[in-house]
């Protein structure tokens, strides 16, 4: 695939529409957070948003993997699964101990990083601290593991790689529900009461919605830097062809690890952030199905597309959690339709996937990004109507 | 690939305005729901139906309950009671006005990554009182959603105690697992004369399984028995082994709080192995899932539950009628009239809620929340009233066995812990 | 040893009785893995819905008409699939075509779900097969028997067909290079079809069996057998018929004897199958019958 080339001021004034337009994302979340009235409407799209965030994480750090390196694997949910359990069992507060691990006499980690730091930095300042702190010990938790199991599992190819990965992915699963190790997991009972995004505020201004978005764009925006950088076409260089890579010289396990170690890292953060979400996490949650449906997203964005992705997210969660709903109420606009009814909203909604993946095999986005410097040209060559006509390729996403 | 992306944000804009038409459209359905039935319940809502005509509002009840994923079976029996009362009783006055009471119901698909955004449907539907849900963990997932909102939580038959522990919004009106663990327990070793081994088989990730089993083994071990135990992951459908374990440890009586599809696995394979040890079980196995599953075998097995059959006749009567006369309804109920604890359990806290709403005399969900711990009840399953943390204060469960020629539950005993 | 055979029989024909059961499902598996290059993740679901349309059937119908109704009805929708999700994808990436399996498992799954209304479906006793019966030291069902004999016996039929017949001979070429058995001739859109038309045949076989074993249908009711059916397949090598059942009845057996150690280790006899299998995929990348690829530069 050729890369478009643009001219510096192009880049630069792609760079500055993508920054306005970021903050002004950020300012609507605030005023999302904070100011605007609640109604049915602004309800209902909160939790959208925070999960849709959430969610383009996760599934860029599978396409990171999947869709830059070709490295086939279905290990996610394990990996979100240990940041899920690192965030929440290094920040639930000392007081709750004992009513959390209510079978366990209180569990033998009886320290809380957030809590540490609220009796020193206040407790705004603390809370948002921890949390972030907790977030990358999640991530790092996350990563270890996959460097751990990636020595042996990354000799694998394609299929053999990926149902190794989802063997780990259930052997972590039923390690973490195992009573022997309930002193920390808790075994098969919810783990509650951490730092959620509600716990994030100045004063009393709130940033539950900004706090997801906070996080998950500046890892994004880590991931698009690496992809942009030599490991990046290194990467690349491997997922189109191994043999070619190894004779020019790129070093395929030390660049498959480094892939793998990275997604897990971000499959962790993005762990954290959906137990935050949340509010009580339950390792029985996090099953195959939940790599299915990551991996289908991924998909549906483009394979190797990471503004794709992010787009896919909050449809599919949009679709899924909100706009389908009304099909499962029995009627369709005060008229009564007698086969809405429960699960017929499933129903739909994998009906619309099966035409998605059908039509559009190449997913919304194909491998193409979506950028503003692209955007800025088409509409110059509109204006001096120049006949040839390129796709748009390359830049930044946001 | 610009055309595509014209389609598809043509489709979501199609579909957000669907999202806008709905949220009008989501108050049909209770109303759509409880028409046929009206035509079935003879006797209360004619008085009713009179003073509907000229409410002076709507007041929204929200239902919080899995449709779907493993729990649904479970939820939409305890809905089916919630849409009877509904149908008994579509109005309430408050302050001497007469409000219609509207029932939002919002699936939570048993998964607690979707919990939030089925309670926020309900805070988005303006509910004054939300009831729900079946399964503890979800209901505690859902539980800060309403928290924040402000909106006060009747559990029907979430058992956990961490479900209202520490909350001031959650209420419930079931009684919690270490009271049916000691209960099981004791009838395990008084009733069913177990007096060495007891063994106890749940589900592995399953917080309602353990929990249970947690005190059950805490109890049993008070009286003396030694307890095995062991858990089988999720999606087994091969309980021989199992059976076999518990066999050869000698096990006098086998306690498995299995969710329902489990359980018809584990009696269908008990009796092909002849297995002849007691199976006791709480009141997840109180259904006609379970009676259907052991007509005919040879098995011993009792469950502890919230009410017998055989309680209220003319509750009884009524539900069936109803439910007889509504496809939909017959079929959510596993296609027969068999009342299910759960469904009267449902009953009972739709009528909770009204007379809470009554006492606040105010359809604000903060007002609800306020009347909520002195509101007392007298429904089907017994009286409610709750305790300092919102617990129903419920000292006897109902112990019923199977009897496997009939096909139907016979009343053991009441047991209550001293 | 025979102290030990003795103890652990009721383990072991469990074993057997799944392994034969896995068996059936993986030949699924691994014929279309081995000519498509794909991971049918649909397969689990149409086992599924097999059970499932048996529950329908039997509520009108004989069972004599029911059987013969439902695999019809299930090789059927074996070859729409294929005909509607598959085969317009052809010259797609293999990650869009195992997607599309993936959203063919999640439609069935929800359809299942919609019908049922997510409530257990009991499953019809098939006379003859649930009676129980009593060898040495067990008490099992003759179904249990009748299992590993049946899968034998079809896997003996499947290796002859593959053998002997034309279109026999045409998989075995379209598996091991499909541009190539286009040039010559070969209609490869009917040897497709003809592969799942087996591999679901005997999903359909092997649903008859393993619900009347554990008779209760649920949605979910294809995804453990399916992916374990899938584990099995890649445990013998992806690709070879003979690799996945042995790999299936390894797999089942290994389960259950697990589950007999005691309390403690039950919880990992899923977990165990995976670390199996993750072992053997270190030694052997391949899986145990699997043929040695080489990368052609």
């Amino acid at each position: 695939m050729g890369k478009t080339l643009y001219t510096p001021s192009e880049k630069r004034a792609g760079r500055v529409i993508a920054v306005v337009l970021l903050a002004a994302l950020y300012v609507l979340l605030f005023l999302l957070d904070n100011v605007l009235p609640q109604n049915s409407f602004t309800l209902m799209l909160i939790p959208v948003l925070k999960k849709g965030a959430i969610y383009s994480l996760i599934c860029v750090s599978m396409n990171l993997l999947n869709g830059f390196t070709g490295l086939f694997s279905l290990g996610q949910a394990g990996f979100m699964l240990i940041g899920a359990y690192a965030y929440a069992i290094f920040s639930i507060p000392k007081a709750q101990h004992e009513a959390v691990y209510q079978y366990f006499h209180g569990g033998v980690i009886r320290f809380s990083i957030p809590e540490a730091l609220q009796s020193v930095l206040g407790a705004d300042l603390g809370a948002f601290l921890g949390a972030v702190i907790c977030i990358i010990i999640a991530g790092l938790f996350a990563a270890g593991f996959a460097a751990l199991i990636g020595i042996p599992v990354l000799r694998l190819k394609s299929d053999y790689l990926a149902i190794a990965t989802l063997g780990f992915a259930e052997i972590i699963r039923a390690v973490f529900q195992w009573d022997g190790l309930g002193v920390v997991t808790n075994g098969s009972n919810l783990l509650r009461k951490y730092t959620s995004f509600s716990d994030i505020r100045v004063g009393s201004l709130r940033f539950t919605t900004v706090f997801p978005f906070l996080i998950a764009t500046l890892c994004i925006l880590l991931i698009v830097l690496l992809i942009n950088s030599s490991y990046g076409r290194a990467f690349k260089a491997i997922r189109d062809d191994e043999i070619a890579a190894e004779a020019m010289g790129v070093n395929l396990f030390k660049h498959k690890m480094l892939s793998f170690v990275i997604s897990s890292f971000f499959a962790g953060v993005g762990g954290a952030l959906l137990a935050m979400y949340q509010t009580t996490i339950q390792a029985a949650a996090f099953k195959t199905a939940m790599t299915y449906e990551i991996l289908l997203i991924v998909v549906i964005g483009g394979i190797g597309s990471i503004s794709g992705s992010c787009i896919a997210s909050f449809l599919f969660i949009a679709c899924n959690e909100w706009w389908l709903r009304f099909l499962d109420s029995g009627s369709f606009l005060g008229v009564s339709v007698p086969f809405f009814r429960d699960g017929f909203r499933k129903v739909v909604f994998s009906v619309i996937i099966m035409v998605v993946v059908l039509f559009f095999s190449r997913g919304i986005m194909g491998d193409r990004e979506l950028s503003f410097a692209g955007l800025i040209r088409r509409l110059k060559r509109k204006n001096t109507a120049a006949p040839a006509a390129a796709d748009e390729t390359g830049g930044d996403a946001s | 690939m610009k055309k595509l992306l014209a389609l598809l944000l043509a489709l979501c804009m199609v579909l957000a305005l669907c999202a806008c038409g709905s949220s009008s459209g989501d108050a049909a359905p209770a109303a759509d729901d409880a028409a046929p039935a009206e035509d079935a319940a003879a006797p209360a809502d004619e008085a009713a139906e009179a003073p509907a005509d000229e409410a002076a509002g709507t007041i929204v009840i929200g239902v919080y309950e899995p449709l779907s994923g493993d729990n649904g079976a479970g939820g939409k029996q305890e809905v089916l009671g919630m849409q009877y009362a509904n149908a008994m009783t579509p109005t309430v006055e408050v302050n001497g006005k007469v409000y219609n009471v509207e029932l939002v119901i919002s699936d939570n698909e048993s998964s607690n990554d979707k919990a939030v955004s089925a309670a926020t449907k309900l805070v988005a539907a303006g509910a004054s009182v939300v009831l729900g849900s079946y399964g503890s963990g979800v209901s505690i997932a859902g539980s800060d959603t309403f928290a924040e909102a402000g909106i006060p939580v009747i559990g029907v038959t979430c058992t956990n105690p961490q479900v209202t522990a520490g909350n001031s919004h959650y209420f419930r009106i079931c009684f919690l697992d270490p009271f049916q663990g000691t209960v099981q327990a004791n009838y395990a070793h008084d009733e069913l004369g177990a007096a060495s081994v007891a063994y106890c088989l749940g589900q592995l990730g399953n917080d309602y399984d353990q929990g249970l089993i947690n005190y059950f083994k805490q109890a049993a071990e008070a009286l003396g028995l030694e307890v095995v135990t062991e858990s089988f992951p999720e999606g087994n459908s091969d309980f021989t082994s199992y059976l076999t374990n518990a066999k050869n440890a000698n096990a006098e009586v086998i306690f498995a709080p299995t969710s329902i599809s489990y359980a018809q696995l584990i009696i269908e394979q008990a009796a092909a192995q002849g297995i002849d040890i007691p199976l006791t079980a709480p009141d997840t196995w109180d259904s006609n899932v379970i009676l259907a599953a052991a007509e005919g075998t040879d098995l011993s097995i009792s469950v502890s539950t919230f009410y017998a059959e055989g309680g209220d006749p003319a509750f009884e009567e009524g539900f069936k009628a109803w439910m007889n006369a509504d496809a939909t309804a017959l079929a959510n109920n596993g296609g027969n009239d068999t009342i299910a604890a759960v469904s009267v359990m449902g009953y009972d806290a739709y009528y909770v809620a009204l007379e809470a709403i009554k006492n606040a005399g105010s359809i604000d969900p903060a007002a609800v929340m306020e009347a909520l711990p002195g509101t007392t009840y007298t429904g089907v399953s017994g009286s409610i009233a709750f305790d300092e943390t919102g617990d129903a204060i419920r000292d006897t469960a109902f112990i019923k066995s199977a009897d496997t020629a009939t096909g139907e539950w016979t009343f053991v005993a009441e047991q209550s812990v001293g | 040893m025979a102290g030990f055979f003795q103890a652990n029989l009721p383990y072991i024909l469990a074993g057997i009785s799944v392994g034969g059961q896995y068996a059936l499902i993986a030949i699924g598996y691994t014929m279309v893995y081995g000519i498509l290059r794909l991971i049918n993740f649909a397969h689990g679901d149409v086992f599924m819905v097999a059970g499932l349309v048996m529950v329908y059937a039997t509520a009108s119908l004989p069972m004599y008409i029911s059987i013969p109704l439902v695999i019809a009805a299930t090789v059927l929708l074996g070859f729409v699939i294929e005909r509607v999700a598959y085969k317009p994808l052809r010259s797609a990436p293999r990650m869009s075509v195992m997607i599309s399996a993936i959203g063919v498992s999640y439609l069935l799954q929800n359809c299942a779900l919609y019908f049922t209304g997510g409530l257990a479906q009991i499953y019809p006793t098939i006379p003859g097969l649930s009676k129980s019966v009593t060898i040495g030291s067990a008490t099992t069902k003759v179904v249990t028997l009748v299992t590993p004999i049946l899968t034998i016996i079809l896997v003996f039929a499947l290796v002859l067909f593959i053998r002997k017949t034309k279109i026999g001979m045409a998989m075995r070429a379209v598996s091991k290079d499909f541009e190539t058995s286009q040039l010559m001739g070969i209609r490869i859109n009917a040897v497709i079809s003809m592969t799942f038309v087996i591999g679901c045949f005997l999903a359909a076989i092997g649903s008859l069996l393993y619900f009347t074993n554990y008779p209760s249908v649920i949605p979910t009711s294809g995804a453990m057998p399916g992916l374990k059916a899938f584990v099995a397949a890649v445990f013998g090598g992806i690709g070879s018929i003979p690799g996945a059942v042995i790999g299936a009845f390894i797999i089942g057996i290994m389960e259950n004897i697990i589950k007999g150690l005691g309390s403690g280790w039950t919880i990992f006899s899923d977990a165990f199958t995976f670390v199996l299998l993750i072992v053997v995929l270190l030694v052997k990348p391949t899986g145990i019958f699997g043929e040695k690829t080489t990368d052609k530069v």
